[in-house]
């Protein structure tokens, strides 16, 4: 077996302890980088939703703040972002490069991101569900908690997967810019030493991951719907 | 129960905002069914909005229960509509949660216990006759079963004010009945106060006591189910009456020249309604015998409204004595009107 691999991905078969490490590092990565996503995005996009003209925290100074803040960090591309970005990286971890490095690049990818994703699935809940909860008295934390997020499990769950798959796109670009990671050993060995079994085992684990954080978000949406 | 008093709603501007309601007074008694008719437009579901103040008025002041809501702040207005149940035309269940979920959805935060919240929830699916639906999901329940489950978790919170907005629109006519008496049992069991919003006269002439009818806005006709319909004063009010019988399609008979109201000389086709609540009488075969007169039915159309009959016969009347027939009929309190003589 160890044979039949080394004569098919000969240089991976070299440094299989690198490419665990570069593994590792890209779970890392999307763990802390999606976990804090998580924490701060469905927030920020509860709070984008319900101060928008007619939402049921209306407030327009808010809502524009926050609408802009999304739309500009969205629009920067990703590589470029995490460049400009090295500076405050450095203000706030202490560095600018490796796992620790990347964190902050990556949360401005994705909070917006996944702000505009929880926006949108709050918009599918029926205005009629909001009407009959305020006509029973409901205050608008307890809309928030009881009608929008949890009749919009299946919506935001969908935003989350593929939040968490682009944040599996930028862990590979922040490589390229010394964050580590599979991107990161996929360039420097793959690409920068002409090693291309090297590019081909990333792709392939990346294509897994990803495929793997899908049908997790698939489960989650299907078990949510009713 | 419940009390507007010049009562507006503009929607936008002052000037070139939609006037969805304006003034408006009237006064719900505790523990009857009022209903509100008018067509889409008329301004009837944002006028129930007013009651719970789902819509602010822009003007006029909103007495539920002896406390002037649209003096409240916020908070004290959200405890208040705990006590003001509202239905909806297309259920406005909660996808997510079950059937028994969303009867207990207005529960959360009061004092029974969980206990007490499962027992409650229990009692009331037994009351709207859903007892064995307490896993399943809304997606899994017909139209009237879901109105029947949100009629349930209306009454969760024991509201002393339920109100329906067009709650049988989406329904079919039988279904339509069956909803109609469960609210009718209800209100009959524990004196809740109803408010019905619809644009069906069926509805109202069904169930309700007194109705107001609206118009562009306004509550042009209002008074007791049975006057209403036996001696409407506007226009919109006999029209939504004529929906409901049969009696004014002789006009159309009479307009395409039918063979059934063509009429030899002597003859007259005449339409008699009932007006007052006393009629009993065997009318027809009274003047017949009385007067020598012969009666050919066209149409009838009789319905029993709190407990007395309503409406009428059309008929081509023929003898020598029929206008003598006629008088004695108004002297009846039975309205005659000759639609064509021969």
């Amino acid at each position: 077996m160890a044979d039949f691999l080394s004569s098919i991905i000969p240089n991976v078969m070299e440094k299989p302890d690198l490419l665990w490490k570069a593994f590792l590092q890209t779970i890392q990565m999307v763990g802390i980088a999606g976990g804090i996503s998580l924490v701060l995005g469905i927030p920020l996009g509860v709070l984008l939703f319900t101060t928008k003209p007619g939402g049921i925290l209306q407030n327009r100074p808010v809502h524009l703040v926050v609408g802009k803040f999304c739309d500009i960090f969205r629009s920067i591309p990703f590589i470029l972002l995490a460049v400009m970005l090295l500076g405050l990286s450095r203000l706030i971890m202490g560095t600018a490069i490796g796992v620790k490095g990347a964190i902050i690049p990556l949360l401005f990818g994705t909070i917006p991101y996944l702000a505009r994703q929880v926006e949108g699935a709050l918009a599918e809940v029926p205005d009629g569900l909001i009407e009959a909860a305020q006509a029973m008295g409901c205050s608008p934390r307890e809309i928030v908690w009881r009608v929008y997020l949890r009749e919009s499990i299946p919506g935001i769950a969908r935003g989350v997967t593929i939040t968490l798959i682009s944040l599996i796109n930028f862990t590979a670009i922040a490589g390229a810019i010394g964050a580590g990671g599979l991107g990161n050993f996929a360039i420097m060995y793959g690409h920068g030493k002409n090693q291309p079994d090297i590019s081909v085992v990333v792709v392939l684990i990346i294509i897994v991951l990803v495929s793997l954080i899908q049908a997790i978000g698939n489960q989650i949406v299907k078990r949510s719907t009713h | 129960m419940i009390q507007l008093e010049h009562v507006s709603k503009t929607f936008g501007g002052a000037e070139s905002g939609v006037h969805a309601v304006r003034d408006v007074s009237l006064k719900i008694e505790a523990g009857e069914i009022f209903g509100i008719i008018g067509y889409s437009g008329a301004g009837k579901s944002t006028l129930v909005r007013c009651i719970n103040l789902l819509e602010r008025p822009t003007e006029g002041t909103v007495t539920v229960d002896g406390r002037e809501l649209t003096r409240m702040p916020e908070r004290e207005l959200r405890q208040e509509r705990k006590k003001i149940s509202m239905i909806f035309q297309h259920f406005n269940l909660m996808p997510s949660r079950t059937v028994a979920q969303n009867v207990a959805f207005p529960l959360k935060g009061s004092a029974l216990t969980a206990e007490q919240q499962a027992g409650k929830v229990k009692a009331l699916l037994e009351l709207v006759g859903l007892p064995d639906k307490a896993g399943a999901y809304p997606s899994q329940l017909s139209g009237g079963q879901k109105q029947r489950v949100a009629i349930a978790r209306a009454l969760a919170s024991d509201p002393k004010v339920l109100l329906c907005d067009e709650a049988t629109s989406a329904l079919d006519p039988q279904t339509t009945r069956s909803i109609l008496r469960l609210i009718q049992d209800i209100n009959r069991k524990t004196g809740i106060t109803v408010v019905i919003i619809t644009h069906e006269m069926a509805v109202v002439k069904d169930v309700c006591q007194r109705v107001a009818v609206m118009d562009g806005g306004r509550v042009v006709e209002m008074g007791d189910v049975f006057s209403i319909f036996s001696t409407p004063r506007e226009a919109v009010t006999r029209s939504f009456i004529a929906t409901t019988s049969n009696l004014s399609k002789v006009e159309e008979l009479i307009e395409a020249g039918s063979p059934m109201v063509e009429l030899k000389p002597g003859e007259m086709i005449v339409r008699m309604t009932y007006t007052r609540k006393n009629v009993s009488e065997a009318i027809i075969s009274d003047i017949s015998r009385r007067f020598g007169i012969d009666i050919n039915i066209i149409y009838s159309n009789l319905e029993v409204i709190e407990d007395a009959p309503l409406g009428g016969l059309v008929a081509i009347l023929s003898g020598d004595r029929v206008q003598e027939a006629l008088e004695y009929w108004t002297s009846k309190n039975v309205r005659a009107e000759v639609l064509k003589r021969g």
